[in-house]
């Protein structure tokens, strides 16, 4: 059985939960960048979590199925259509053998998912199935999709009718908003900045640009000011450069001190700028579904609050499965 | 008339590159899939295609102006 591709869309990559064990070599986790979203799409067709699916970025991936499947959309608000009849999003859904299915604008939200029973069966790769386009690793061939490619699609290993839901409750669903607050972690390296430069980062209002994709999201507003320093031996000489360092996943860094930018999953691992802060990972979902012009506060929380907060977002998590 | 719509979020831009004349005027004829201005996103460049022919009444948006899915880019008189 198989899928495929009728049209691209603008960056449709396979991806699964995550690439884990190889970031002190360099390699990110990769992952759906929505991991909530992913999760519930393979939810509602009887995957496992582990299973792949298509995350689709801005624009969605037209296709072709060549027998009977089922799949789910989730994430990101578009328009679906089977065979030319609309379809609901987080629901699970039938195309019969031969079926198109075919995706209208987006209209919140920057990413969503398609999951099909059985999962995208490309190869693991390092444990994997998550693309990571810049090592041309994983996924499909190592990059995202274009018109004409086959997608395997997994063996059948669950009963359809041991589904979890049908579909997501509405209440369930993330909201997809051009306002978002952001809960920040700050350190290591916010004594780097002068009061001002605080203050503006964490009470001031930002905004995402257009420059903002699986490796990191950037952001305009009001801009930072570093404090006076003598360049230590082995750092740049902007004042946001650091003697080079390891990057956490969700860490901002404000290169020149004017746009802040955020690392999501497929980063680099370390490198010279001062991270000011992290987004705490309960809340890196909610920076894949920003879309440019997004509103953005970043909220000061202590440890405590995050551990809290990441508690709270397995927990739903665990209930889409339940 | 027919209104050219973004189907994607970005920077709009009336030209190929800094420094080009813009792809087209108020006043030029256009025709059926021709190229009126570039969506920047994710550091791709995608053009904006006219769906119809006819005569470029106005531009909705400015160049460099930020768009989202489904805002008019242009308006068309269709020949």
């Amino acid at each position: 059985m198989s899928i495929e591709v009728l049209t691209p869309g603008l960056s449709t990559t396979v991806q699964d939960q995550g690439r884990f064990g190889y970031y002190n070599v360099g390699l990110p986790q990769g992952g759906s960048l929505d991991a909530y979203s992913s999760q519930a799409a393979n939810m509602l067709v009887a995957n496992t979590v582990d299973e792949a699916v298509l995350e689709c970025a801005y624009m969605g991936s037209n296709l072709s199925f060549d027998a009977e499947s089922v799949i789910a959309v989730t994430g990101a608000e578009v328009s679906i259509t089977i065979n030319g009849e609309s379809a609901p999003m987080w629901e699970t859904l039938t195309v019969p053998s031969g079926g198109t299915v075919e995706f209208g604008m987006m209209t919140q939200g920057a990413r969503f998912y398609i999951a099909v029973h059985g999962g995208i069966d490309v190869p693991v790769v390092l444990g994997s199935r998550s693309t990571y386009p810049l090592g041309r690793l994983g996924g499909f061939d190592g990059r995202k999709l274009e018109a004409g490619d086959v997608l395997p699609v997994g063996p059948a290993t669950a009963d359809l009718n041991a589904v979890p839901q049908k579909s997501v409750p509405v209440e369930a669903r993330p909201e997809f908003s051009k306002q978002q607050e952001l809960r920040v972690l700050m350190g290591l390296y916010d004594f780097r900045l002068t009061d001002k430069g605080k203050r503006n980062l964490v009470e001031e209002e930002w905004s995402l640009t257009p420059v903002a994709d699986r490796a990191g999201l950037r952001y305009k507003g009001p801009g930072v000011e570093w404090r006076e320093r003598e360049q230590p031996f082995g750092a740049g000489s902007d004042p946001s450069n650091i003697v080079d360092a390891g990057y956490s996943v969700g860490s901002i860094q404000i290169p020149g001190g004017t746009q802040p930018i955020i690392l999501h999953r497929d980063a680099v691992s370390g490198g010279g700028y001062a991270m000011v802060g992290t987004v705490i990972s309960a809340d890196m979902d909610v920076v894949a579904r920003a879309t440019p012009g997004t509103v953005t506060r970043f909220v000061e929380v202590t440890m405590d609050e995050a551990l809290a907060a990441r508690k709270v977002y397995k927990e739903a998590l665990a209930s889409l499965w339940a | 008339m027919a209104d050219i719509i973004s189907t994607l979020p970005g920077i709009f831009y009336r030209k190929p590159a800094p420094g080009k004349d813009d792809f087209v005027s108020v006043g030029d004829a256009v025709e059926v899939g021709q190229t009126v201005g570039i969506v920047e996103i994710m550091k791709q460049f995608s053009e904006v295609k006219a769906d119809v022919a006819g005569t470029v009444r106005e531009f909705k948006v400015d160049n460099e102006g930020m768009v989202n899915p489904g805002d008019v880019i242009a308006v068309i008189d269709e020949a």
